[in-house]
């Protein structure tokens, strides 16, 4: 007989404390409350940044990171002469990690004139934009030839009068085909159109530019107002290597002239999306938690006054002190549980809307939705843990004389 | 076989100022017996009837319950006893408002660890053993004073508890529902039940085959 031993079994615990919050739906839904908006906040938070970080890399393609450009910084006095050497493009290309590399600059309107090509009758004559633009350029914003070729550096190194025309500008000055040699005046001078190209991955402006051979440019109308830019193409991941060399490959003496931009660096891009904001909102749905889990705390205290009776009563039924601890500890974490449940949903549903409404594709991590009941448990447990130890010394003669 | 022995035992709540609530006393029950503890209130039928049930211990002498002294039993002992030799009926009855009868009954061998389909089977037969078959699925509060009493009663049996502690179970109830809930208690003690019951009514303490009463903490009889 003395095997008889007081114990409950683990479903029964349960089924116990499930009953003991079903007793009371409103006061359990108000309880809910703080803890699904904790949780919800938690998993909208970590959801809403994932989505954001993931869009970014989606939009950071290998295009944008292999591009450098490199500007000339206007000089104070004008006696110094141009940033960029006439062998520019020979100077970048050398360096280890470019593919392709060019300067360019827009022609001043004013000198080259206007452009006219095989006038049709009625045609607009509005102002067209000349690019000077170094055969390095032209392959670097990764055009697609319609027509004919680029100009390369023969026609570059003897000034030769060539235009390649963006498919549009083409069409406006009557450019059709080439195989009668069409020609288009740039204030008068004829020049050679040598391709049509029909788009460009980079530097979509171009297309809307006739492009003249930079050093052709320079015999013509001299050194730019505007001063010119450089853009070079990069192997992937040779970007930010590129950059820190180009300013001193382009002129040792003096590389203070240049300003050289290189592609963000995509980790520390994902990083500050994660700090600023997110670390706030964050720290905010902490709080959240903490309220959330200061309600159950309080719920089940309340519960535990109001249920001394209940509490003697499985007393008297052999209950002892650590399975009245068990139950109302179950209670709350019961509490916290489905608080998370209900909070990772919400979460879940305002991440998804959010990323709908701007078109970006939902992302969450796997542990962010399974840790929030988990989380929203903890919370339970820990807000039961002082209620529950009340619970567990409460004297059975005194509750049940009530 | 006896149930029940107390020697010298007696019981003085601490103070300030302390209380002597029971007078050392002598008590023998055996097996089977039907006893009345009659006395007016504040009288000590209360504190006697909590040292039988080991929700308390006494200050001084030795209690065997079903021969084993209570005294040296550490409290996790003491609770397994309550669990599997004591069944409870309380004045106020001390139903759970928000469980059905059948519920109600079920929690008598909860911590005994009995699964839940033999206590809801047995938690059942115990119902209607107490003629409310019919109401097993009811909430106390659509039962009558009457049902509560005897649904808590179900609960006290349906753990085949070696005994029966009454705390005045008519004190909340009229006198004709108060006797269909003795009558009750008769049958049960005619099915070979030991019972344990305090009363404040002479009338009602009569019914037993044995009547001892406390007055001022003194037991007598
Ligand atoms: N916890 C306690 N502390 C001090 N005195 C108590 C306590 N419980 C009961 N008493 C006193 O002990 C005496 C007997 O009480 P009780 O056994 O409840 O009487 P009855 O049940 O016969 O009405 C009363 O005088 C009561 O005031
Ligand atoms: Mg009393």
């Amino acid at each position: 007989m003395t095997a008889d031993r007081s114990r409950i079994r683990v479903a029964d615990l349960l089924a116990e404390a499930l009953a003991g919050i079903l007793q009371r739906p409103g006061r359990t839904v108000l309880t809910l409350l703080g803890t699904v908006l904790g949780v919800g906040a938690f998993v909208a938070v970590l959801g809403l940044t994932a989505s954001a970080t993931g869009q970014i890399s989606q939009r950071f393609t290998e295009l944008a990171a292999t591009e450098v450009t490199v500007e000339e910084i206007p000089a104070a006095d004008s006696s110094t002469g141009p940033a960029f050497p006439a062998d520019a493009d020979q100077r970048i290309e050398q360096l280890n990690g470019v593919r392709n590399a060019g300067v360019y600059w827009t022609v001043d309107a004013n000198k080259a004139g206007p452009v006219t090509g095989v006038p049709l009758p009625g045609a607009p004559t509005g102002a067209q934009s000349v690019l000077a633009a170094s055969p390095g350029l032209l392959r670097a914003i990764r055009p697609t030839v319609r027509e004919g070729r680029l100009f390369d550096e023969g026609h570059e190194r003897s000034g030769d009068h060539v235009v390649v025309l963006g498919g549009a500008v083409a069409a406006r000055l009557g450019v059709t085909q080439l195989a009668h040699r069409p020609a288009v005046f740039i204030d008068g001078t004829a020049f050679t159109v040598v391709g049509i190209i029909a788009d460009v991955q980079r530097r979509p402006e171009s297309l809307l530019d006739v492009i003249v051979p930079s050093h052709t440019a320079s015999v013509l109308w001299g050194t730019p107002k505007q001063p010119p830019k450089m853009l070079i193409e990069t192997r992937l991941g040779a970007a930010r290597v590129i950059g820190s060399q180009a300013a001193l490959a382009l002129r040792a003496e003096a590389p203070e002239r240049f300003r050289v931009q290189t592609p963000p660096d995509p980790r520390a891009l994902r990083d500050g999306v994660g700090t600023d904001l997110a670390a706030l909102f964050l720290a905010l749905a902490g709080v959240c938690l903490a309220i959330g889990a200061v309600g159950i705390a309080n719920t089940t205290l309340v519960a535990v006054m109001e249920r001394s009776p209940e509490i003697g009563l499985r007393r008297a039924l052999g209950a002892r002190p650590r399975h009245i601890a068990a139950q109302f500890l179950s209670e709350s974490a019961l509490l916290g549980t489905v608080g998370g449940l209900l909070g990772a949903g919400l979460g879940t549903a305002v991440v998804v809307l959010a990323a709908i409404s701007r078109e970006w594709t939902p992302v969450m991590a796997p542990w962010t939705v399974a840790g929030a009941p988990l989380a929203g448990l903890t919370a339970g447990l820990l807000a039961g843990l002082y209620p529950a130890l009340r619970a567990a010394r409460v004297e059975p003669v005194e509750a049940l004389r009530r | 076989m006896t149930v029940i022995e107390l020697h010298g035992v007696g019981l003085t709540y601490p103070g300030p100022p302390p209380v002597p609530a029971l007078q050392p006393c002598e008590l023998t029950v055996r097996r089977g017996e039907y006893v009345t503890i009659t006395g007016p209130s504040g009288s000590g039928k209360s504190t006697l009837l909590n040292l039988l049930g080991l929700l308390d211990r006494p200050t001084e002498g030795r209690y065997l319950l079903d021969g084993v002294d209570t005294a040296p039993l550490p409290e996790r002992e003491r609770t397994a006893l309550r669990a599997y030799r004591i069944g409870f009926v309380f004045q106020s009855f001390h139903l759970l408002p928000h469980r059905s009868a059948t519920e109600n009954v079920t929690l008598s061998q909860l911590y005994r660890g009995t699964g839940a389909r033999t206590r809801r089977r047995e938690a059942q037969a115990a119902l209607e053993r107490v003629g409310l078959g019919h109401r097993k699925d009811a909430l106390p509060s659509r039962l009558s004073g009457g049902e509560r009493q005897r649904v808590a009663i179900a609960r006290a049996l349906a753990g085949e508890p070696s005994l029966l502690l009454c705390d005045e179970p008519t004190g909340n109830l009229d006198s004709a529902t108060a006797d269909t809930v003795l009558e009750l208690i008769d049958t049960l003690h005619r099915d070979g039940m030991t019972v344990l019951m305090i009363t404040h009514d002479t009338g009602i303490a009569s019914r037993a085959g044995r009547v001892v009463s406390i007055k001022d903490g003194v037991l007598t009889g």
